[in-house]
């Protein structure tokens, strides 16, 4: 697979503050990349270096061939962006804005009006940007970034702001472009949304890349504790079933349920016991860590390593 | 072609935003109204109607146009900036000397629009009342709108130097406002105050020469009230247009040279800085 984005040992240093420090990754062609971190992490800092409206202090990055920081844009006509709290001129209908945006990409008119009906503004389209929600600013947004179908995508908190039938269609969207062969960067804060969705995430904290990797990947790191939920018949309150090995953290929650963290090497082992104890259990849900565990995990792992 | 698609909706939004047509009534409404009150002095009967028209016309011109100018184009940089509409636009196929350029083009389309169709109108309406207008007369209103408009050329490149500098609107207006008093204003009176004390003792022709060509609004000055002769007799100028050695092609040299030079720092700084 071809890669669209190299960042290699990139600093970016605001006065004494360092926004982002020796950060090095590569984009390939089709990977819908989710960029996770606090705010002020360094992921918006990341992007607008991508972009070239900053310049690193050092290190180099490369855009669909192009150098950002020397002012080469060539590449840009297949880049796709959405910032952070989008705005627009509020004077400008929504199809006049979008025009405007087509014209600058060299794409027709009639085929960048058409993402105004797939973001659901088809209706608002002749009204003025200024009258607009927040919510019909940032489906806005999404139809500029959008345009001209572009190889790598950079959407700097996307989902705010959209309401719950939009979110869906937009994974729906991006995750299209993304199997089309689209790069796709997001940052969000939305980590349960992206769990089932991005193939690959990249922690920030503090400006420092700590983790990087597919979801599967991040948990054979971390070597995070699965959740075993069971659900056990004719449990006496505050007894645990006989079966389970000594020593296994384990809690009751609710009624008859029982969680057990199980360590990844002895997953196997106890849903076998579990099983074999005969009818006690009525019911079973394995939860593996998620995102949000995942990213607490590595954040507290930068924290004991500085 | 970027710089003309920036252009093109830079006109667009000062359509909608009605600045094109505030700009256009001010100017229309002041040229009438100077047009029609003005001719007092010197009767309605006279033939040099046009030329007493271009004298106050032109005064008037060198307090509202760099107005104008520097209120359309204070915040083109640092206003974008702040509303985040910047953000966006730098991040498509476009060099930041193309959005300077294109905003450029816009702005100085609305203020020649502006200015054309505003005087245009005053000289019209004189025409209409059954004045007589030589040729020289013509000439010399049709140069009075065409250096106008470079005049405004001049600060709007300006207004955005110092856009491109500060860092918020607030500033940019205010060091807009300073900087029009300054030129407009209070640099005639200081040149004055030295020239009548140092009663030409010191100060040679050409060191005052040099002194106007300092200021873009005294070289709009000279060029209108002595460029012509017509004119300059009713300016009360003609004493300054024999001492001067500067001829009306330098001194639309001198506007240009005002013009582009901010511009080119303007697209210097801004292709500096960071967002």
């Amino acid at each position: 697979m071809t890669s669209t984005v190299h960042v290699t040992d990139v600093a970016k240093d605001y006065g004494g503050l360092k926004a982002v420090c020796g950060v090095s990754f590569e984009l390939r062609q089709g990977e819908l990349v989710a960029l996770i971190g606090h705010n002020g992490a360094g992921k918006t800092t990341l992007m607008k270096l991508m972009l070239g409206l900053i310049r690193p202090t050092s290190g180099s990055i490369e855009v669909l061939g192009d150098n950002p920081a020397a002012g080469q844009f060539a590449g840009r006509r297949q880049l796709g962006y959405l910032p952070e709290n989008v705005s627009f001129d509020a004077a400008l209908t929504g199809r006049e804005t979008l025009a405007f945006y087509a014209r600058l990409k060299r794409e027709t008119v009639a085929s960048a009006l058409k993402l105004l009906d797939a973001v659901g503004l088809g209706d608002a389209s002749r009204r003025r940007v200024g009258t607009y929600s927040k919510g019909m600013r940032q489906r806005l947004g999404l139809a500029q970034a959008l345009i001209g179908h572009p190889r790598v995508l950079l959407l700097d908190e996307p989902t705010t702001g959209l309401d719950p039938e939009l979110r869906q269609t937009f994974y729906e969207i991006i995750q299209r472009l993304a199997a089309e062969g689209t790069t796709v960067l997001l940052s969000s804060h939305a980590l349960t949304e992206l769990e089932e969705r991005a193939g690959r995430v990249i922690i920030m904290n503090r400006g420092v890349k700590v983790a990087d990797g597919s979801i599967e990947g991040l948990r054979n790191i971390a070597r995070l504790p699965t959740k075993i939920r069971l659900k056990i018949a004719g449990l006496g309150p505050g007894e645990l079933p006989s079966w389970l090995p000594t020593g296994a953290p384990c809690r009751r929650l609710d009624g008859h349920l029982v969680e057990i963290e199980a360590e990844p090497d002895q997953k196997i082992e106890l849903l076998h016991s579990a099983t074999a104890s005969g009818r006690a259990v009525e019911d079973l849900d394995v939860l593996p860590p998620t995102l949000d565990e995942l990213y607490a995990h590595f954040l507290r792992q930068a924290e004991r390593t500085p | 072609m970027n710089a003309l698609i920036i252009a093109r909706k830079e006109i667009h939004q000062a359509v909608r935003n009605r600045w094109v047509l505030a700009s256009t009534l001010l100017l229309a409404g002041l040229a009438l109204s100077l047009t029609f009150l003005g001719s007092a002095p010197t009767g309605t009967v006279s033939v040099r109607a046009l030329d007493v028209v271009i004298v106050s016309l032109s005064s008037l011109t060198i307090f509202l146009i760099p107005l104008i100018a520097l209120l359309i184009s204070h915040d083109a940089i640092v206003g974008d900036m702040e509303r985040g509409t910047m953000l966006l636009l730098l991040s498509y196929p476009v060099a930041r000397w193309q959005v300077l350029l294109g905003k450029f083009i816009g702005h100085l389309a609305v203020l020649a629009f502006a200015t054309c169709l505003g005087y245009g109108i005053a000289a019209a309406a004189l025409v209409a009342t059954g004045s007589r207008i030589g040729l020289d007369s013509l000439v010399a209103f049709a140069a009075m709108i065409g250096s106008s408009v470079l005049l405004g050329a001049v600060f709007v490149a300006i207004g955005y130097l110092v856009s491109s500098l500060v860092r918020d609107r607030g500033t940019a207006a205010g060091i807009c406002i300073g900087l029009w008093l300054f030129l407009v204003l209070i640099y005639d009176m200081a040149l004055l105050g030295v020239l009548a004390v140092d009663q030409g003792r010191s100060i040679s022709a050409a060191a005052v020469d040099a002194m106007l060509l300092l200021n873009p609004a005294d070289v709009y000055r000279l060029f209108n009230l002595t460029g012509f002769a017509n004119v300059s007799s009713f300016a009360g100028m003609a004493g300054l247009a024999q001492s001067t050695t500067l001829s009306a092609q330098m001194l639309l040299i001198a506007l240009l040279v005002w013009t582009l030079v901010p511009l080119g720092l303007a697209a210097t700084a801004f292709s500096r800085r960071e967002l």
